[in-house]
């Protein structure tokens, strides 16, 4: 019963925390991610989520052949570093920022329309036996027509 | 130090569970068969394996902003006739109605933004607004961002920046208060939206080398991430209706072939800018594109209806 109680009120407290999370996450993304797309205009859509060390994610998205695109991945300064490559449809990696020193944005524009991958992973900080960080990973898309 | 272990073992236990109730508290972004079952490891290592096996998934459409952009750079018209008449915002009283429609009022602002349709830009983010309003989305389009549009209407960047941000306060206000079916719809209806108006802007009998047909040509590279997002809310009867419908599009881009070549990055140290080479070669026929274009606006239509 005790245990019961315990779990309940933990799943309350992280239930509560996390909508504070997200809102906080939300706030990280505008301040942090929104100007790392310069002279690009944001798409307007919102991808960014707490992810933990170690942990990994994907984002499948169409680029297209008219635009030139910057990609910002941004992660809170209490993770490790953030690694994001960009696969296409037939595995291919055709990015890494881990070559490029963990950079958080990436130029590209595209001779045909494609639909690639992106994959993005908290890194480690390799301390066993620590609670493994969590923190707000933002991933914006800025666009301008091709010159 | 077996004490020290089994109290830990405790915290990690209600932490792994919390975790599970976690889940469920802000709903899925990922789809239900892919959930992976909660289970007690035994130590840090192995819950570090079971986080990383937990990864997200995110399926990005093109944003309403995005499909406009698309549109005008394809050298196409601007026709007011084909957007969703701003008089029917007040038949839309359903969540699922006012979600797809919040969609395309935004790809219709976003429209006629591009082509500084000064007026109708007003009155279509006011219908967004009604839209937002009406499904509880706090502070996505305050009065202050519409006083901000009308004070910089000849600036085209500064409304593209607003369009842009409002619509990110919608989909990440849906996103983060537990809305992931609302905030799909709201994405399905800006790129449907956008889709109608490219197929009502082609004309047929200026079909071959037509540039906007090779747009319409490329959404069906985003037909499975559609799939997938609404995927990812299946379950939600108002997602399960619009998952039958837009299975009848896939079946049509389905008939597209699109042969792509190998993608070969080139970097270009003067504008710090990698390019991604590739050839692609595709098929649609005249009537494939009629028949596109007659279940796009069977599907448009009764969104707007």
């Amino acid at each position: 019963m005790r245990l019961f109680k315990t779990i309940t009120l933990t799943a309350f407290i992280i239930c509560t925390l996390s909508g504070y999370a997200d809102a906080q996450c939300k706030a990280f993304a505008k301040k942090e991610c929104l100007p790392e797309l310069g002279t690009y205009t944001h798409d307007g859509n919102y991808h960014a989520a707490v992810l933990i060390e170690g942990e990994e994610a994907e984002l499948y998205k169409t680029f297209y052949s008219d635009m030139e695109y910057r990609v910002a991945i941004v992660g809170e300064d209490k993770l490790p570093a953030i690694e994001f490559r960009i696969i296409d449809t037939n595995k291919n990696v055709l990015y890494s920022n881990k070559d490029k020193d963990y950079a958080s944005t990436w130029d590209f524009k595209l001779e045909s329309s494609q639909q690639l991958k992106l994959v993005i992973k908290v890194s480690s900080f390799n301390q066993a036996g620590d609670t493994p960080a969590s923190g707000c990973v933002a991933i914006m898309f800025g666009f301008k027509l091709k010159k | 130090m077996n004490k020290k272990y089994r109290i830990n073992s405790g915290v990690l236990f209600v932490f792994i569970l919390a975790l599970g109730f976690l889940t469920a508290c802000k709903g899925g972004k990922k789809a239900p068969e892919e959930e992976i079952p909660v289970t007690l490891p035994q130590d840090n290592a192995a819950i570090l394996k079971e986080i990383k096996q937990a990864e997200r998934i995110f399926n990005a459409l093109p944003s309403p902003l995005e499909s406009a952009m698309l549109i005008k750079s394809a050298g196409a018209r601007f026709d007011e006739a084909l957007l969703n008449p701003v008089t029917n915002v007040n038949t839309y009283v359903t969540s699922k109605a006012m979600a797809l429609n919040l969609g395309v009022y935004t790809c219709d602002l976003s429209f006629a933004s591009l082509y500084e349709q000064t007026q109708l830009l007003i009155d279509y983010m006011n219908a967004a607004k009604k839209m937002a309003d009406g499904l509880g989305i706090l502070k996505a389009i305050e009065q202050k961002d519409i006083d901000n549009l009308e004070e910089n209407i000849n600036n085209s960047e500064v409304i593209m920046e607003i369009v842009s941000q409002t619509f990110m306060n919608s989909n990440s206000y849906l996103e983060d208060n537990g809305q992931p079916a609302t905030a799909a719809m709201v994405l399905v209806g800006g790129w449907v939206e956008g889709l109608y108006i490219s197929t009502q802007l082609v004309d047929i009998n200026e079909f071959n080398g037509n540039k906007l047909v090779g747009r319409i040509i490329d959404q069906k590279l985003s037909i499975d991430i559609l799939l997938n997002l609404l995927n990812s809310s299946k379950g939600n009867p108002a997602v399960d209706e619009l998952m039958l419908e837009v299975a009848k599009l896939k079946t049509v881009f389905d008939k597209i072939t699109i042969d792509t070549t190998p993608v070969r990055p080139e970097y270009d140290a003067a504008s710090n800018t990698t390019v991604l080479r590739s050839q692609i070669k595709t098929d649609m026929t005249p009537a494939i594109f009629t028949e596109l274009s007659s279940v796009v606006a069977e599907i448009r239509n009764s969104f707007v209806k």
